[in-house]
């Protein structure tokens, strides 16, 4: 009896009418836990009941409260008839469990009912009393932390890394059930809703005690996943970066400035890396070889032999530390036989991590993005156990593994070993960025992994990598200092920076701004065609030609210009079929599908005059008689990387004069986009001395052909190569109408307008000085092929002008907020049925400081660090850490590791955001200036954007009783919950996380027309899902969700019978954030004490 | 290539995106093609470098969105307090003071009828002759009927309980009170000597009522104390008569004005000779006011016996504003007259009235 969980219902609000004569409903609510019942009594006549219940108790074992939701179901009494259910609440009461998240959930939630929506609100008091259970064979994993943020949570440091954990669970679809075809939908609908909910705390539950088996406290990254495969069930899938994170605090004085110093989200919203070039001084310079794209094929045909081959005998120094502390403590543990099976050895297996940004100096090189998909067929899921005691009482799929040889854990197992040898092919022993994906049409099921091969610094994975800390760190500003100065590929104008980091001695042999470009494959072993030269940053070491991640930039990235989002769009007819001709076709289109995204991504890349894509996600969806690709990442012109070459047209039959023309005319339209595309995204290099290898002129004799995917046979695309390497410029050869098509719709990509920027990652390169202006929106649009006679080009077309026209609306949208960057901009597709395409982007829009990014900060930031360089020793700190850092967004605070310094260090660095208002540098004296600058100026802000409409109005003539008293709206009284699917929110800090958030809703309806057809139905579900999110977090004590996300929105549609049906699943991460005003005006952080509910803005 | 069609096109906001000009074309009632035909002739199309179909589209999502919110504005301290939409105070309180805003053309077509079912049946009629949409009619309309419904039964400030449940301005709030009290005394303003009247010139006079005609003029907490007029003091108006009844008074009222007057006025002449008329006009106007039918021609009768007499005559509004000071003070001096007080009452609301309502 480990834990009492303790219920209070308060009060209700805004009821539903539910008693037709009086206007009025006689509510009570019962709540669920468990097995366990209780009720309220009723209150009559009321749309506003005020129950005030006694506190409700359930005594329940800690694993029944990870898996179990809290179910609250308000009612209408009926005396005559059945009570009719109002709605329901389900509350996750995980974030109650971990000590440092939430203490009390405390608020009005939404009640909610899949067919009519929000009905009216309940106020409700839940609270957890744990008791200590020291059994070791517990089933239970309370107080593991779950982050859905793909960095290490801020506010938090990484004490270890210890890989990767996934785990799934299987179980029948209410849906499917036997006992639907007599239920309403409705009552399946709530069986769904009900068992996903227990799944998903199953899940999290199992996730968790690898994570203790693994010692660690926390798994970041966490992303989960559900397949409805329809008959063959439902499934549950989770994976995830197991961590040991230590919560950073003022009091521990002896605390080493961790990478995740409460500073650092303040001072530099975009990034929470900090680079760290001691990891470079203690290994050799890594093998040289380039590569970027690793193509792999779907499994069920041709797997590439050279995977395994080319398993090099690489990353000798980083001695495989994934994992580290794994098999320490598998033994004692009895769990289930697989988890045994999966523990210290399998995690070495897969050296995955699902961050896609890292503490300083974890990521050393990187290869280039990995992939593997493949197609199976779904059969049913043998569930033997169904109907015992618990109804719902989950099964593990993996518990019957030895039924059935193919289950679906084995499928990603499969998956997960092709990407890892494609990693190692690439002279990486670990994938970063990594995720897994589904696309499921009927029987057919495509199963994607993608992830960034890389090389990691092992002292993250070991034990001890505390102490390591404080030697990288100490050193960390100055390429930092270096990067800075080079961040617009000015070197000439800031020539000190250098001096300064060669005065004090530091030789890097590649630092931290270019260091990860630099290939850790041996260059004599390439296992695919490359192009390599030397570095253009440190000119030490070999980079390749372009380099393609699915991760963030990392922060101290030396960048020119700004990023901006490129997208490649594919549609592919296929014949309807069944089954197994089925499967073989879809796995025979994979890899054209594959390799002419990878060239659009390409083209697109040049024509931006780019070189590095981040970001990168690669989505197949699968429907009945097409597939649809979608490509999506953030260009950068990464300063590193040689020039890229144009784009040069060759034409086929050169006797044709007119042809010639039309060639010519087309080269030059490419060639003055890329000069346009460069002039807008300021991509201006800096002159390249020509004593690097390589020659940026594009050679014409190099030329290779591309290869049309439909005239290839399938031995040829297996010998594809895709590494684009061995060539400056990039030759595309018109020898049909197809490619025609392409360069036009590569040419009708339209930039953004005016004011707007879009990234698919966290933060835009190249933008740092973000204000608070902030819109996280989702839209989703389903476009109705109505011509069954397409071709592929015609469906290209219509697919790519979706997209496009997409795009445009958002930027429409929001033109209020220009000078704004639309973040995280990802798209999702499906193919919900035979002739729609749907797409889902959800994104958040910010506003950033037009008039002071780019140089003004930059000359600012110079002058306050040439300052800083003559000031004393200890004043020094502070302000080097301004100039050198924040310009390269680098936020790490290089306390020299004394005690001492930490809590002057925690003070100060908030403050040292202020380098984004540089541009009031000439003034700056000392940081204090600095701070009480910027202090005015976030009050400046904030005061506009708060100022309430107060309408002076003339008092009337006649009478004088005040009429201006009672107005009530300015006391709204709910609070304000931001939405961002970025781990920050710029210009606060986060104080707090509260707990994970991952919701489930369905919704339907029998009255489609009457409530404003499938845009009126949709449009009321996302709001509601929105508003829901909302109010957990609120009753969390939360202000913000971050890492925001809707992973799934699965929308079906019946016209003619008026009905439809949507199923969306969310998750985020709950937080109390501070603004830095606030935090400004409070000397200590309240950063253990402080209780939700006074936070809100 | 016209071979797709969106099926469903949906953008939603953590925060609810808003665009007030697309919120009064809702408001207005246009439909989504006219409102896309009116902002790309507003030029918008350049803002952002748009199409039509963006504009169609972000249209739609408005007009769809402020939809969802309607039933939230009926009541407006719901909107502060519900989940569904973010939406910062400032743009709360924006929503539901464009919604209750009305036009003026349309609240001269129904100030003083009936807030009923009959009225509502004959907005195609206010529609057709106002040029303004039968929707945002029939909005307009709904708006006087819940705001009347909700205060008529309160006690306390007619305004004030206005504004406190409806979250108005005070302008707002206080041409509310006036539609209500005209709606609830069914005072005739639609006749066509009426028609040069705007509505603030009613709101004005409402205000003079209900300040000083009604119960609550007198007793503040009492039900209905703004909206019904003060019954006693209808009553009490009778005893004016004597004014024009007694020779000798109506005399001595005269010469006393006369003698005030002489030598300051052009239309001297025209005041001496009307002095009668224009007397028994108003008070006559006061002694039937107990009658309700009488309450409702209040403005008209105002009109044919005060306004249009003196108009005929050419007064300016100083010569109104000098005579009925003086009208009304000289009563002061008659000795016989025994009322001062209802006097004062009834004339003082009278003289602002007609001097807001006399158009030069």
């Amino acid at each position: 009896m480990p834990g009492k969980l303790k219920a209070k219902i308060v009060a209700g609000r805004h009821l539903p009418v539910m008693d037709r004569a009086s206007d009025l409903t006689d509510a009570f609510v019962e709540v669920k836990f468990g097995n366990t019942t209780f009720k309220t009594d009723v209150y009559p006549k009321s749309l506003n009941p005020q129950w005030n219940s006694e506190w409700f108790k359930f005594e329940v074992d800690d694993e029944d409260l990870q898996d179990e939701p809290l179910q609250i179901t308000v009612l209408d009494h009926d005396t005559y008839s059945a009570n009719d259910a109002i709605g329901k609440v389900y509350i996750d009461i995980d974030p109650l469990l971990s000590s440092e998240a939430a203490t009390v959930i405390s608020g009005w939630f939404p009640i909610y009912d899949t067919i009519h929506g929000i009905r009216g609100e309940i106020n409700v008091l839940v609270k957890v009393d744990l008791f200590n259970d020291l059994n070791r064979f517990r089933q239970s994993s309370c107080g593991v932390k779950f982050f859905c943020t793909t960095s290490i949570p801020r506010c938090y440091r990484a004490a270890m890394v210890h890989g990767f954990v996934e785990e799934l669970v299987v179980n029948e679809d209410p849906e499917y059930q036997w006992i639907d075809r007599i239920r309403t939908p409705r009552a399946s609908n709530e069986a769904r809703q009900r068992l996903i909910s227990l799944m998903s705390g199953e899940l999290q539950r199992k996730i968790g005690l690898k994570v203790l088996e693994m010692g660690g406290n926390a798994v970041v990254g966490y992303l989960q996943c559900f397949d409805l495969e329809g008959e063959s069930g439902l499934v549950v899938r989770a994976i995830g970066t197991a961590c040991t994170l230590e919560k950073l605090s003022n009091s521990s004085a002896a605390a080493p400035p961790a990478c995740n110093s409460p500073s650092k989200d303040i001072k530099e919203p975009p990034f929470s890396e900090d680079p760290n070039p001691n990891t470079h001084s203690s290994g050799p310079s890594t093998p040289l070889k380039t590569q970027t794209y690793s193509f792999s094929p779907s499994k069920s045909y041709s797997r590439q032999s050279s995977s395994s081959d080319t398993d090099l005998s690489l990353t000798p120094k980083t001695g495989m530390g994934s994992g580290g502390s794994a098999g320490k403590e598998g033994g004692p543990l009895k769990t289930l036989l697989r988890q045994q099976t999966q523990s210290a050895l399998e995690q070495r297996e897969f050296p995955f991590f699902t961050l896609t940004s890292f503490p300083p100096g974890f990521l050393i090189h990187v290869g280039g993005v990995v992939s593997a998909r493949s197609v199976k067929l779904l059969d049913r899921i043998h569930n033997p156990a169904l109907g015992n005691t618990r109804s719902y009482k989950l099964l593990d799929w993996n518990s019957f593994a030895a039924d059935e040889p193919e289950t679906r854990d084995a499928w990603w197992e499969e998956i997960r070993q092709e990407i890892k040898s494609h990693a190692r092919a690439l002279g990486c022993h670990a994938v970063v960025g990594y995720s897994e994906s589904t696309s499921i049409c009927e029987e057919v099921c495509i199963l994607s992994a993608s992830g960034t091969a890389a090389v990691l610094h092992p002292k993250f994975m070991q034990e001890g990598c505390l102490d390591g800390y404080s030697d990288p760190s100490r050193l960390s500003r100055q390429p930092a200092t270096f990067s800075a100065g080079s961040e617009k590929g000015e070197f000439d104008i800031f020539p000190q920076s250098k001096d300064s980091s060669a005065a004090l001695g530091l030789e890097e042999p590649s630092p931290p701004s270019c260091g990860f470009c630099h290939i850790p494959y041996d260059e004599l072993n390439i296992p695919f065609p490359a192009h390599l030269t030397y570095c253009y940053h440190c000119r030490r070491q070999k980079v390749p030609d372009v380099l393609f991640t699915t991760i963030d930039m990392p922060a101290e990235a030396a960048v020119t210009g700004k990023g901006c989002l490129i997208q490649a769009r594919l549609c592919r007819l296929k014949k309807k079929a069944q089954g197994e001709v089925n499967a073989t076709a879809i796995s025979n289109l994979l890899p054209f599908m594959e390799y002419e995204l990878h060239t659009q991504l390409m083209n697109k890349l040049k024509l931006r005059g780019m070189n590095a894509l981040f970001g990168l996600r690669i989505q197949i969806s699968v429907g009945e008689n097409m597939l649809v690709g979608l490509a999506s990442a953030t260009a950068v012109y990464l300063t590193a990387l040689p020039t890229p070459g144009g784009i040069q047209i060759a034409g086929k039959t050169p006797s044709d004069i007119t042809y010639e023309q039309h060639i010519s005319n087309m080269q030059k339209k490419i060639n003055d986009t890329i000069a346009k595309n460069k002039e807008l995204y300021e991509v201006n290099p800096p002159e390249v001395i020509e004593e690097v290898i390589g020659s940026p002129i594009p050679e014409p004799r190099q030329r290779s052909r591309l290869f049309r995917s439909h005239s290839e046979s399938s031995d040829e695309v297996s010998e594809l190569d895709l590494s684009h390497g061995k060539k400056d410029a990039f030759v595309l050869e018109i020898d049909d109408t197809d490619a025609v098509e392409d360069i036009h719709s590569l040419l009708t990509d339209t930039p953004a307008p005016a004011g707007f920027y879009s990234c698919n990652t966290e933060i835009m390169p190249g933008i740092y000085n973000w204000t608070s202006g902030l819109q996280m929106f989702t839209s989703v649009r389903v476009f109705r092929l109505s011509n069954a006679n397409l071709t592929n080009q015609g469906l290209n077309k219509i697919f790519n002008d979706l997209c496009e026209n997409l795009l445009k609306s958002l930027y429409f949208k929001l033109r209020s907020m220009i000078p704004c960057c639309l973040c995280h901009l990802n798209f999702t597709v499906a193919v919900p049925e035979d002739e729609l395409i749907q797409v889902a982007v959800t994104a958040v829009a910010m506003t950033f400081d037009k008039d002071q990014a780019q140089e003004n900060w930059k000359l600012g930031a110079d002058k306050t660090h040439m300052k800083a360089i003559v000031e004393n020793e200890e004043q020094l700190q502070f302000p080097l850490e301004l100039c050198t850092e924040s310009p390269s967004t680098n936020p790490f605070s290089p306390c020299r590791g004394t005690g001492l310094q930490e809590s002057a260090n925690a003070h100060a660095t908030p403050r040292a955001a202020s380098v984004d208002y540089s541009s009031f540098a000439d003034r700056w004296s000392s940081w204090i200036e600095l701070i009480r600058l910027k202090a005015q100026t976030i009050r400046r802000g904030s005061i506009k954007t708060t100022s309430s409409l107060e309408k002076a109005s003339p008092l009337p003539e006649g009478r004088s009783r005040s009429l201006r008293s009672t107005r009530s709206y300015a006391g709204s009284t709910v609070a304000v919950v931001k939405m961002t699917p970025l781990s920050f929110i710029p210009g606060t800090r986060i104080i707090k996380y509260l707990g994970i958030i991952n919701m489930f809703f369905i919704r339907e309806t029998t009255s489609l027309r009457e409530e404003g057809g499938v845009s009126g139905f949709l449009h009321a579900f996302i709001a509601e899902v929105f508003a829901m999110v909302r109010a957990h977090v609120a009753a969390l004590g939360g202000n913000a969700v971050v890492s925001y996300s809707m992973k799934e929105c699965v929308f079906m549609e019946n016209p003619n019978k008026n009905q439809a049906q949507c199923l969306i699943n969310v998750s985020g991460d709950a937080v109390i954030f501070m603004r830095e005003s606030e935090l400004e005006a409070t000397p200590a952080p309240p950063q253990t004490s402080c209780s939700g509910g006074e936070v809100t803005t | 290539m016209g071979k797709m069609s969106v099926e469903l096109d949906v953008f939603v906001g953590n925060t609810t995106i808003m665009d007030e000009e697309v919120y009064q074309f809702w408001l207005d009632g246009y439909t989504v093609a006219d409102a896309v035909r009116v902002r790309m002739e507003g030029g918008v199309l350049q803002e952002c470098e748009a199409s039509a179909e963006v504009l169609h589209s972000d249209t739609m999502d408005q007009f769809r969105t402020f939809q969802m919110c309607e039933r939230l504005l009926h009541c407006p301290s719901k909107l502060a307090n519900q989940l569904l939409f973010q939406i910062p105070p400032h743009r709360q309180a924006m929503l539901i003071e464009r919604y209750y805003a009305f036009d003026d053309a349309f609240v001269r077509e129904v100030l003083g009828k009936k807030l009923s079912k009959g009225t509502k049946k004959d907005l195609d009629d206010v529609s057709a002759k106002t040029g303004i949409t039968l929707k945002s009619c029939r909005r307009q309309f709904d708006n006087f009927k819940r705001v009347f419904k909700v205060v008529e039964e309160l006690k306390g400030s007619l305004v004030e309980n206005i504004q406190q449940h409806f979250l108005l301005s005070d302008k707002l709030a206080r041409d509310y009170a006036a539609i209500v009290f005209f709606a609830n005394n069914r005072f005739e303003t639609g006749k066509r000597k009426l028609q040069y009247l705007s509505f603030q010139d009613f709101a004005f006079c409402a205000v003079q009522l209900i300040n000083n005609w009604t119960v609550g003029a007198v007793d503040n907490m009492v039900e209905d104390m703004d909206v019904d007029l003060d019954k006693e003091f209808l009553q009490d108006l009778k005893d004016l008569k004597v004014l024009i009844t007694d020779k000798d008074m109506l005399d001595q009222h005269k010469s006393l004005v006369c003698t005030a007057l002489r030598g300051k006025t052009k239309v001297f002449n025209e005041m001496e000779a009307n002095f009668k008329n224009l007397s028994r006009g108003l008070v006559n106007i006061a002694a039937k006011l107990m009658n309700a039918k009488d309450v409702r021609d209040f403005f008209i009768d105002l009109v044919e016996k005060f306004i249009e007499p003196c108009r005929s005559d050419r007064w300016t509004a100083g010569d109104i504003k000098l005579f009925l000071t003086h009208y009304t003070n000289s009563v002061h001096i008659l000795d016989t007259f025994k009322h001062q007080v209802v006097w004062d009452r009834y004339m003082g609301v009278v003289k602002s009235c007609i001097l807001k309502m006399y158009h030069d």
